[in-house]
């Protein structure tokens, strides 16, 4: 501590801001591994590439082994460093985030079997794409992992505005392969597989909303689960530029 | 008692409105401390406490939080030159405790304090507890029977020493002496029983059974404890209360004040950043 004028001027560079700082790029590096699964899954999909499909398959076993290292980590802290404010938000978050994160891995590990049963069945006539939804999740999942790296609330807001959009997508894709099935019974085999793909990554993108939710909560403080997007919106922007214009060491109020 | 459900004079630009959903046992207004040297130790510290609840003061050493402790019961009064401006409101009578015309031996009978270190009489278990009751004027031997077994119940005690009330205080382990210290503080039934750093001195099983005991306390008494120990001012209060420097930095809810401290100052101090 400074001892002068009641600032404290500069921070520790202890064990444990390096503990909180791995945890933090450890979350990082685990979701840039799922954004690519997610990136190669839909690709397989699309192009039919059945060696990237068994490459995501087996990918999923290193997201996994992630978890279970980020799992024990948070335990770890708590149990030996008892973190407090925004280093307790930082854990709370990170062991929420990770299980999400981890079932984004899952969704595109069941959109690469999806891919590789899709070769087999090998589908004739028109086949619906799923390259939009894919690419949408996808950029849900690099914008929410990015909001976390940058501690960006407004890039968190993004997601969950991108997350309307991804469940459009998402019916628009269910009705074009309702239709496909019902004009075509023997689509149904394939097609059936499309929408249990389709599923995958509606849910992988609900995963990257609930990331960013996560993250404003880690930056703000404040749960803005189970609150519509509007009214999210506006807590978020008051809290941010209540913060903004007061500088660090001026009284804040709730 | 029926203190009133306040509008308490909080300074505004600390935090925690949530108190005024309480009933406010005393108000802290404006309250600076010189010490006889001219060291200004407390500046214009305004907070209040809820009636029974745990309020607890953190900050570093010395950032004054003893130094309002022992204002409550005039402790600084025992020493010349030193120097009160402000005041601290007591309810539901609104007495100040810091006016010129109040009497410190009344008002510390109105609050108890406990120290760091466990400070038993070299007297008796029971006499330790008898003590006040008999400073007092109470003479029935009954009453003061019942008194110290109410009080020895209450601090968690009377269960290990009912069959040795005669023996010396001094045989007590650490933790029993320090909740002999509290039957002790229990006993004159005060209406704010104030901590200073009540288990400093104490392993960690006697620091849970102080804790506890606290946590049952707090139902019956207005409690303000000062404590070094963070995990435990967040395991035991309602309210928290981080200072610096001789200022309030942030008041609040304990909740809040653990997850989501409002000022930069506190949550340095709160995650162990400051240096």
């Amino acid at each position: 501590m400074s001892g002068q004028g009641g600032e404290f001027t500069s921070h520790f560079s202890s064990q444990f801001n390096q503990e909180l700082e791995n945890l933090r790029s450890r979350v990082l590096a685990m979701g840039t591994v799922v954004e690519k699964q997610i990136g190669d899954a839909v690709t397989a999909l699309a192009t039919g590439n059945e060696n990237m499909a068994r490459s995501v398959i087996g990918g999923d076993l290193h997201v996994n082994q992630l978890e279970v290292y980020l799992d024990e980590e948070c335990r770890r802290i708590l149990a030996r460093r008892q973190p407090a404010a925004g280093d307790l938000r930082l854990v709370f978050a990170v062991i929420k985030a990770v299980t999400d994160i981890e079932r984004i891995g899952d969704s595109a590990k069941s959109v690469a079997r999806m891919a590789i049963k899709l070769i087999e069945a090998k589908p004739t006539g028109t086949v619906p794409s799923l390259a939009h939804l894919g690419e949408l999740v996808r950029e849900m999942v690099q914008k929410a992992i990015g909001a976390f790296a940058g501690m960006d609330v407004n890039v968190a807001l993004g997601v969950e505005r991108a997350d309307i959009a991804a469940d459009d997508e998402y019916r628009s894709v269910m009705r074009a392969l309702t239709t496909r099935m019902t004009e075509d019974p023997k689509a149904i085999d394939w097609a059936l597989n499309l929408i249990l793909a389709a599923r995958a990554l509606e849910r992988a993108g609900d995963h990257a909303k609930n990331i960013s939710e996560y993250l404003i909560y880690l930056v703000q403080g404040k749960d803005v689960r189970h609150v519509s997007l509007e009214d999210r919106e506006r807590q978020v922007q008051d809290r941010a530029s209540r913060q903004s214009t007061q500088p660090a060491d001026e009284p804040r109020n709730t | 008692m029926d203190g009133p459900i306040v509008n308490a004079p909080l300074r505004p630009d600390v935090g925690a409105t949530s108190i005024a959903e309480e009933t406010v046992k005393a108000e802290v207004r404006e309250l600076s401390f010189f010490y006889g040297s001219g060291m200004q130790a407390l500046k214009s510290v305004s907070m209040s406490l809820a009636e029974n609840k745990v309020t607890a003061l953190i900050g570093p050493s010395g950032c004054g939080k003893s130094t309002l402790l022992r204002c409550f019961n005039r402790m600084h009064d025992l020493y010349p030159g030193n120097r009160y401006d402000g005041e601290i409101i007591i309810h539901p009578d609104g007495v100040n405790v810091l006016g010129p015309d109040v009497d410190p031996i009344e008002m510390r009978m109105r609050m108890s304090m406990v120290f760091q270190k466990p400070n038993p009489f070299p007297k008796s278990i029971y006499e330790n507890v008898a003590y006040g009751l008999r400073v007092r004027g109470v003479k029935r031997a009954g009453l003061i029977d019942e008194q110290v077994e109410r009080a020895l119940t209450d601090s968690a005690l009377w269960g290990e020493v009912k069959d040795r009330l005669q023996d010396q205080a001094y045989n007590l382990s650490g933790g029993q002496q320090q909740r002999l210290c509290i039957a002790r503080a229990l006993a004159v039934e005060p209406e704010i029983l104030l901590f200073d750093e009540p288990t400093s001195a104490l392993d960690p099983i006697a620091t849970a059974s102080i804790e506890e005991l606290i946590a049952e306390l707090r139902n019956r008494v207005t409690i303000l404890i000062v404590t070094h120990n963070m995990q435990q001012a967040a395991r035991v209060s309602d309210y928290t209360a981080f200072m610096y420097l001789g200022e309030l930095v942030e008041f609040g809810d304990a909740d809040d004040f653990f997850t989501n401290p409002k000022q930069k100052r506190t949550e340095d101090y709160i995650t162990g950043r400051y240096g």
